[in-house]
């Protein structure tokens, strides 16, 4: 892990083309310019969260103060599988079939 | 010029749960494809992990067997990837907050014995596996979820000796506190290595590269050597090695660069909202560190010192706590530990070698060893027949003196018996009698052969020679 691998959350605007391109989503031109101008406007508007002044006050990672909710390690069925693969686009010897996968 | 390699480890051990980190699923090796999983660890919107508490206590509690700090506040967090074998395109893992900081493992090499430092351990979720066929991939999401602790050395070993020795020692640590069965073939345990090289003399480390996902500790062995010589090459030659990604060939023995890196990672680690942080009670990691079984290391001195063990005995016995237990219960039943000791190193490894069987598998009990070590001390068994028994034992299990006496395998030292055979031999060899009475002592091992032939192998051999020798004198 490096600093930079965090950087996003702290980018003060997000950069569409970049974010897309991590999550293999084809935007064509239009959708990109459109998309940034929306998500520039939501960001615009979450900003106001960094206008009361929270100097002296502690960082949380969560906005709820509860800690430490546990389950027991107690296996349990799961899905049945028909019920599983019955939203797979397509099935090879019981997994899901996907693109190949290049390492 | 001489180049200083530094190696950095970061082992993924697969913890020993019976469900998964964050969903009941079971987590049981070689199930169907696909059917231990449920909406959370498929990755469906709307569902919410809740952590299982045993999976952060044996991460806790290997922290405190090789001394890390256990962080009074931990938390988990998204790591960004869209991979096909990831559904939720994060994995949950921890960033800034891991269970465990610092630590160390000590290592020996070549009789010096040093501490590597630990950078942390964390807990995260596995993924699921995927499998390659001609043209398309197949993912079976059974292991999507299972929990892993990763632990993250610094960068400071210094060859690949010490890389695996590294491993050795890890694993020995993680068997003993029972926190994972540790079993390579199915991939408890998987290693992403990091490794460059500097001139002697230079301070700055020089650009490393990442081997990634490596599942034996001599695959991570050849690859730091063939990756070393590598550099060194590339830097003998006046180039630069560039910091990237690779993959180990197995068959070709070469490092090659992994396509992926095409794609510069960028994770946007962020807090993970639908877990909640962890502030372990005092109380509890203080319970947990009660319970700490005895270290190898510590077993290992304490095993030659209150046994008379040869320290190599002591460590062929202590690298899997599972037979130094067994060999504890024997010698504790026997006057002659070493004797136990030769047995489990010897027999019991091989058989269980032979058959890939764990030591929990074999039948026969401390008190049948001690026994059968107290037959052939006591003349009842010689080395031939001990052996059989004991095969008997492995397999089958039982009493070994009842065995002994069931298949007339009790070697026999009547004089009268053994003579009248003496003479038989003597009669019927007279060559290599004369040649004896002659001097060559060789002759009479080939009467002693013949005796003992005849008694199906039952002769005591040391009676034997001294009957003939005082019917040839």
């Amino acid at each position: 892990m490096t600093s930079e691998e965090g950087r996003g959350a702290d980018a003060a605007a997000i950069d569409v083309a970049y974010v897309a391109r991590l999550a293999r989503i084809d935007l064509t031109p239009e959708e990109q310019a459109r998309f940034q101008r929306q998500l520039d406007e939501v960001v615009a508007y979450v900003r106001k969260i960094r206008e009361p002044d929270t100097s002296g006050i502690e960082p949380t990672a969560h906005a709820v103060a509860v800690r430490n909710v546990f389950r027991d390690d107690a296996p349990r069925p799961g899905l049945d599988r028909g019920e599983v693969m019955a939203n797979a686009p397509a099935v090879v010897q019981g997994l899901f079939r996907v693109p190949q996968i290049v390492e | 010029m001489d180049y200083i390699p530094s190696i950095g480890l970061e082992v993924h051990v697969q913890l020993r749960t019976r469900s998964k980190l964050f969903c009941g699923c079971g987590t049981r090796y070689g199930a169907e494809p696909n059917s231990q999983v449920c909406p959370v660890c498929l990755g469906y919107p709307g569902t919410l992990p809740v952590v299982n508490r045993e999976a952060v206590r044996l991460t806790v509690v290997t922290g405190l067997m090789v001394g890390s700090e256990i962080s009074p506040y931990s938390k988990f967090d998204r790591k960004s990837y869209f991979y096909p074998d990831m559904p939720k395109n994060f994995q949950i893992s921890q960033y800034d907050r891991p269970l465990c900081l610092g630590g160390a493992v000590a290592i020996d090499v070549e009789g010096a014995s040093r501490p590597i430092p630990l950078k942390r351990i964390h807990l995260e979720e596995d993924t699921a596996k995927n499998t390659h066929f001609e043209g398309f991939s197949g993912v079976d999401f059974n292991r999507a979820g299972v929990p892993l602790m990763e632990i993250v050395s610094e960068p400071e070993m210094h060859s690949p000796e010490e890389a695996f020795a590294f491993l050795q020692a890890l694993k020995e640590i993680l068997l003993y506190a029972g926190v994972s069965d540790c079993n390579l073939e199915q991939g408890n345990v998987r290693c992403d290595v990091n490794c460059s090289v500097r001139p002697a003399g230079s301070k700055a480390l020089g650009v490393k590269t990442e081997i990634k996902n490596r599942n034996t500790f001599r695959e991570v062995l050849h690859a730091l050597r063939h990756e070393i010589a590598r550099q060194v090459g590339v830097l003998e030659a006046g180039g630069a090695v560039g910091q990237e990604t690779l993959r180990w060939d197995v068959a070709a023995g070469v490092t090659v660069g992994m396509r992926s890196k095409e794609y510069a990672h960028d994770y946007r680690y962020f807090p993970e909202p639908d877990l909640l942080p962890v502030a372990l009670p005092r109380a509890w990691v203080e319970d947990w560190r009660a319970a700490l079984p005895e270290p190898p290391r510590a077993r290992r001195a304490r095993l030659a010192r209150e046994y008379g063990l040869p320290e190599y005995d002591a460590g062929v016995l202590t690298a899997d706590p599972r037979s130094a237990d067994f060999f504890e219960a024997a010698a504790r039943l026997s006057p002659n530990p070493k004797a136990v000791s030769n047995w489990i190193m010897t027999e019991m490894q091989r058989l269980l070698a032979e058959r890939s069987l764990a030591p929990s598998d074999a039948r026969i009990t401390p008190r049948a060893l001690a026994d059968l070590v107290a037959l052939v001390d006591g003349g009842t068994l010689g080395s031939t027949g001990a052996r059989e028994v004991f095969a008997v034992l492995f397999a089958e299990g039982g009493d070994p003196a009842r065995i002994v006496a069931e298949r007339g395998m009790a070697q026999v030292s009547d004089a009268g018996e053994m003579g009248a055979l003496a003479d038989r031999v003597i009669a019927e060899n007279e060559a290599a009698a004369a040649d004896y009475r002659k001097g060559k002592q060789a002759a009479l091992q080939r009467l002693v052969g013949q005796v003992m032939r005849l008694s199906g192998g039952r002769a005591n051999p040391r009676v034997v020679a001294g009957l003939l020798r005082e019917r040839l004198k």
